[in-house]
């Protein structure tokens, strides 16, 4: 479990920089959703693997089979926020496409 | 304590969200209305952060931490006023009236919904100054960033659409390097709270705590990517040259919320204990490429709005050394360097739109090319009788040339008063015995260089505006533009008046940020207001 996380994270990641070093802007903004994914799992992780534990606190039950449900609550807020700011660079990306005439991150097409 | 002025740490927080939330609801033609809305509630914000201001700075002994949703310190999310977030909201306020009025001349109306993102970054940038939970300085973090992406794309164009874009690039990934960051503390540590971080540090073991440094480290990177340090900021003179003048006043702050943070977790983390001075190389050898980047950058400009972007990196790059050296005396003259060059940038970014205004937007850049080259020197017959130099002229070339003053760090502005309470605090440290190092000679002769590489650079530009403008129009300024300008120089001026005070404050400030045990205890000793069941009726039965 923990191998095929890390491994997912580490693949996303790597995918992530690699389209954000791209200079054409709909390739950047994948890049930065996979990067967010990535970030998002990382977060998971960092809580400690479980399977089939809540975070809920009950009557009987030993702290030991609880999740932590800090990382959990702090995804919650990750995923909000990162998908409000990337929506956003999208309008931007739409308006530079829009006055440019091109999605080059800089504006302008490379010289052939 | 007085629980009304306790309620008043929120304060800041509060004020411009409502504020910005009541204008969505006003109708967007009605422009008059929402200036005056958002005009009064900064007003008010400025009036609250004095008082803060004031309480701290005064004799009582202030227990400035607020429990939010009165929860216990670990566990919730706690908001703490000291000396130097009181400093930093009375400079945002201070900051925000001048650029708000500035923008109610022209730029306000030149897109939608300004004010209420305006009052949305205010919030962001107090919040994040008064939280003392790494995750909530996340959230803060991001709403002020939210609120500087659309200010910075107000006006639209495509030349503010492009560096918008780079800009929220930059920043998309910074946000995900924070959470990284974030992530990988709470998982070593297993708090959040900075104050019980720091108690914990001591505690962890060896292994751990490399990772707990390697997540310090990684949110260094997003504190230093705001900051603007050398090999991470060129996404800023291009973006704070774009933004419309007023935004660019107000963006001013922002990389000092990157010094900000880095100031508050290096001295209540790393300040004392077994990861002790860590980062600061990076600080101090950071500083200094910054500096020297700024530099060349300063004299390489060719426009104004460009020159200020690159002292913000000088700046910038000065205190970052400063952070870096760790030194007592250094670091309180680097506070007071602090408030006054975000002062003088922030004005010098409202005063460039007044100058260059009626100007051809190439002017500046075909006067240097015309200087370099040399071949557009044709012999004009010159008008016998000299040209009346009109009264818009001299009130701009007046703050220009304050501007310059500030920047350089020539007297009698408080430029020089800070650059010199640094410079004597660094050769200070050689009159008791030690002689200063081969690091603190660099220093000192980069901030004296990157003084002089201003001045050279602001002559310049001012003589080929104000003696020799190609165009010679005079630009059309209104009252409330100029008065924002020369409101902020005001204030620099009576920094340099009040200089004893003021270094004192920063003084004590840095004395008390240096003994992390005074935060930690404030925060962990913070008493929760008492159930309101339980005190009515008397009994302990109350369940949590």
């Amino acid at each position: 479990m923990e191998l095929i996380l890390s491994i997912a994270i580490g693949v996303m990641t790597s995918c992530g920089i690699w389209l954000i070093l791209r200079p054409r802007t709909y390739q950047v903004i994948v890049g930065l959703s996979l990067l967010s994914y990535a970030v998002n799992l990382f977060i998971f992780g960092v809580g400690g693997v479980k399977a089939n534990v809540p975070p809920i606190l009950g009557d009987g039950l030993p702290v030991t089979a609880l999740a932590d449900p800090v990382p959990q609550a702090l995804v919650l807020t990750a995923i909000v926020i990162g998908f409000a700011t990337t929506a956003l660079f999208l309008v931007v990306l739409l308006a530079s496409r829009g006055l440019t005439g091109n999605d080059h991150v800089d504006g302008r097409n490379e010289p052939r | 304590m007085n629980s009304w002025t306790h309620h008043l740490v929120i304060a800041p927080i509060l004020i411009p969200l409502v504020a910005s939330a009541v204008l969505l609801f006003v109708d967007e033609r009605r422009r008059t209305t929402k200036a005056m809305i958002s005009l009064a509630a900064t007003v008010i914000l400025a009036f609250v952060a004095f008082l803060l201001f004031r309480i701290e700075s005064g004799p009582n002994d202030f227990e400035g931490v607020y429990l939010l949703g009165n929860w216990a310190a670990p566990f919730g999310i706690v908001l703490v006023l000291d000396g130097l977030s009181a400093l930093m909201l009375l400079l945002t306020a201070l900051l925000a009236v001048p650029a708000l009025v500035f923008s109610m001349a022209r730029w306000h109306a030149v897109g939608a919904h300004f004010h209420s993102m305006f009052q949305l970054l205010l919030m962001g940038v107090n919040g994040a100054f008064l939280t003392g939970d790494l995750f909530n300085l996340f959230v803060f973090f991001e709403v002020m960033l939210a609120a500087s992406y659309g200010l910075l794309l107000h006006g639209s164009g495509p030349l503010r659409v492009k560096a918008g874009m780079h800009y929220i690039a930059v920043n998309l990934v910074a946000a995900l390097l924070f959470l990284i960051g974030v992530s990988l503390i709470y998982g070593t540590a297993g708090t959040l709270n900075m104050a019980d971080l720091a108690a914990r540090i001591p505690d962890i073991e060896p292994d751990r705590r490399m990772l707990m440094e390697a997540g310090a480290g990684i949110l260094g990177i997003v504190f230093l990517i705001k900051a603007g340090m050398w090999p991470l900021c060129f996404w800023l003179p291009p973006a704070y040259s774009a933004a419309s003048a007023p935004v660019a006043g107000i963006f001013a702050i922002m990389s000092k919320l990157g010094i900000y943070a880095i100031l508050r977790l290096t001295m209540l983390l790393f300040g004392e204990g077994p990861s002790a001075g860590f980062g600061n190389i990076v600080l101090l050898y950071g500083g200094m490429a910054t500096i020297i980047f700024g530099t060349i950058g300063v004299l390489a400009s060719q426009a104004l709005g460009r020159l200020a972007g690159f002292s913000v990196l000088v700046s910038s790059g000065t205190l970052l050394m400063v952070l870096g050296i760790n030194d007592g005396a250094i670091s309180s003259g680097g506070l007071l360097y602090l408030v006054s060059s975000t002062l003088s940038i922030s004005a010098f970014f409202m005063l460039i739109e007044l100058v260059e205004r009626g100007q051809d937007a190439g002017a500046n850049v075909l006067a240097v090319t015309m200087e370099a080259y040399g071949d557009a020197e044709e012999d004009e017959p010159e008008e016998a009788d000299g040209v009346a130099m009109p009264g818009t002229m001299a009130i701009l070339g007046v703050c220009f040339a304050a501007c310059a003053i500030l920047l350089s760090g020539l007297p009698p502005l408080s430029g020089f008063v800070a650059k010199f309470a640094m410079l004597s605090a660094m050769m200070g440290t050689g009159a008791i015995g030690v002689p200063p190092t081969a690091a603190i000679w660099t220093l000192i002769t980069l901030v004296i260089l990157s003084g002089v590489a201003a001045l050279i650079s602001m002559t310049r530009a001012g003589i080929r505006t104000f003696w020799s403008s190609i165009e010679g129009t005079v630009p059309r300024v209104l009252v409330i533009e100029i008065v924002p300008v020369m409101f902020l120089l005001l204030l620099t001026l009576g920094l340099t008046v009040q200089a004893g005070p003021a270094m004192q404050y920063m003084d004590s400030t840095i004395r008390t940020l240096r003994k992390p045990s005074v935060y930690i205890d404030a925060v962990s000793k913070a008493v929760r207001i008492p159930d309101y069941k339980a005190s009515g009726a008397g009994s302990e039965t109350g369940s949590h």
